[in-house]
């Protein structure tokens, strides 16, 4: 057989790589050697964390490819980058720049307000946003290698991570004590393609690596999105908004790892200065909501 | 069989799974205490750099080594990083195997590729000696082999992609991300014959 590149399997492979670790937000090569030095598993280069995406306001784009390739050429872990929502030519552009993995983000500006890109047309995988099981195999019918419940990013509020990520959890506890018979009614409320259905039933869990993303700023916020079941997490500004990035960043990655002992988490929770100020999600006017960009 | 699978990061449930295929016991491992009693050990896919920090925080370098001079221990990717001697950076490694190895040797994801291989040892627990379906997703390379560690995989243009030194075995591919069982009965069958040393 002929050697396959970017086939679904390796693209869902290295997802399946990253698992039981912390995926970090960093703007400049210096952070993205404190993620790799504290443990984390991949880095998200970009130009603004989302709590200064949400300060500073206007369009939030790609960033710019220069700083992504910078970022690149300082660590061994794997890079990630975002585009808009929609935005395919922004995806070539990461693909050609040969970035390990493309989120489609509700974090920007949408490019598009009715459709995601076909990311079965690229090489690259792509991981994508959701609130809850429709959404989340959406996003896979259209290709997408791994998912992220959304929160609400930059907020350093774990309440709507919580929310997303029971969610999608809870629907897939129910599909499995569905009959056969009401899967394609089911599939029509949710909007979801039929065969994902099955196929989410028989695995009982979602056919891609699952990560909670969006709010999440303490070791113990990383570790009870783990005991509800998700399979690793994502800190955005939660790392590089808090008084001791470094120390922070390393609590969460051996919260994440031990996640199920309390007793560890309490001794990497001791000490870690000041946690991002945050802001409470119920204090944000609906319409500067992040969670809801996505179709 | 019972066989422990180090779950600091990446894809040991993978690997829980195909153990239990095969008709082992698997147990995860992150902490000293729970190497005991065990027959082998599987160090999986992950971030090498990431499962290094844990072990060396978690202070599990040590006892892993200790484990390893007596009992069977399998790497894939990740795994296979973390017990060579030498990987040309400084990074926490058991420094068990006599092999040289380098990261990322294939380039980044875009380069991650499947291809069909044809491993002569797997004969040991399937005699039709299919050939075998390797997935590398940003995998390493064995750059070389030394003392009496030997070559049980190339691609076919030479380069070294599994490698065995005594109880020890390394695979720069991912077994655990296909359901062709045969790498896992053949670490099993390892583990069996170096407990009855």
């Amino acid at each position: 057989m002929e050697t396959q590149v970017g086939t679904f399997a390796v693209k869902k492979g290295l997802a399946q790589m990253l698992k039981g670790g912390v995926i970090m937000d960093v703007v400049t090569a210096d952070h993205a050697r404190i993620a790799e030095d504290a443990g984390a598993v991949a880095v998200m280069a970009l130009e603004r964390v989302p709590a200064d995406i949400r300060a500073y306001g206007g369009v939030a784009r790609m960033s710019d490819p220069g700083l992504i390739e910078e970022i690149m050429s300082a660590v061994s872990i794997p890079v990630m980058a975002k585009v808009r929502i929609g935005h395919f030519v922004e995806a070539q552009i990461l693909e050609a720049l040969g970035v390990d993995y493309v989120d489609e983000s509700e974090v920007l500006t949408p490019a598009d307000e009715e459709h995601h890109i076909n990311k079965h047309d690229f090489k690259i995988p792509f991981v994508c946003g959701c609130r809850n099981l429709g959404e989340a195999l959406r996003r896979i019918g259209e290709g997408a290698a791994m998912i992220r419940t959304k929160g609400e990013a930059g907020t350093g509020d774990v309440v709507e991570a919580v929310r997303h990520a029971r969610a999608v959890l809870g629907e897939i506890r129910r599909l499995q004590n569905m009959p056969d018979e009401e899967l394609m009614s089911y599939a029509k409320n949710i909007g979801a393609p039929y065969e994902i259905v099955k196929e989410t039933k028989e695995l009982g869990r979602l056919p891609v690596v699952n990560f909670a993303a969006g709010g999440i700023a303490t070791p113990a916020d990383a570790a009870m999105m783990m005991q509800l079941g998700v399979d690793g997490v994502f800190v955005g500004s939660g790392i590089f908004k808090s008084g001791d990035p470094a120390r922070r960043a390393a609590a969460i990655v051996k919260a994440t790892t031990h996640f199920n002992d309390p007793a560890i988490l309490a001794e990497v929770s001791r000490n870690l200065g000041e946690p991002m100020v945050g802001r409470q999600v119920t204090d944000i006017p609906e319409a500067e909501l992040i969670a809801q960009r996505g179709w | 069989m019972k066989i422990g699978v180090l779950a600091l990061q990446g894809d040991f449930i993978e690997h829980v799974h195909a153990l239990r295929r095969v008709g082992a016991e698997a147990r995860e491992v992150r902490l000293p205490d729970q190497l005991e009693a065990l027959d082998g050990l599987i160090i999986p896919g992950g971030e090498s750099t990431t499962i290094g920090k844990l072990a060396s925080d978690f202070e599990l370098l040590e006892p892993l080594r200790a484990f390893g001079r007596q009992k069977a221990i399998w790497g894939t990717c990740a795994g296979a990083i973390f017990l060579a001697k030498d990987v040309r950076r400084e990074q926490p490694l058991l420094e068990l195997m006599d092999i040289t190895v380098a990261r990322n040797a294939f380039g980044r994801q875009v380069n991650s590729f499947e291809v069909d291989l044809n491993i002569p040892a797997l004969g040991a627990v399937d005699p039709r000696g299919t050939p075998y379906h390797a997935i590398f997703i940003r995998a390493p390379l064995i750059e070389s082999v030394q003392k009496d560690a030997e070559i049980l995989a190339t691609l076919p243009d030479g380069r070294i992609v599994a490698a065995r030194q005594g109880c020890w075995l390394a695979t720069v591919f991912h077994p655990e991300l296909t359901l062709d069982d045969r790498f896992h009965q053949y670490f099993v069958e390892m583990s069996r014959s170096t407990r009855n040393l």
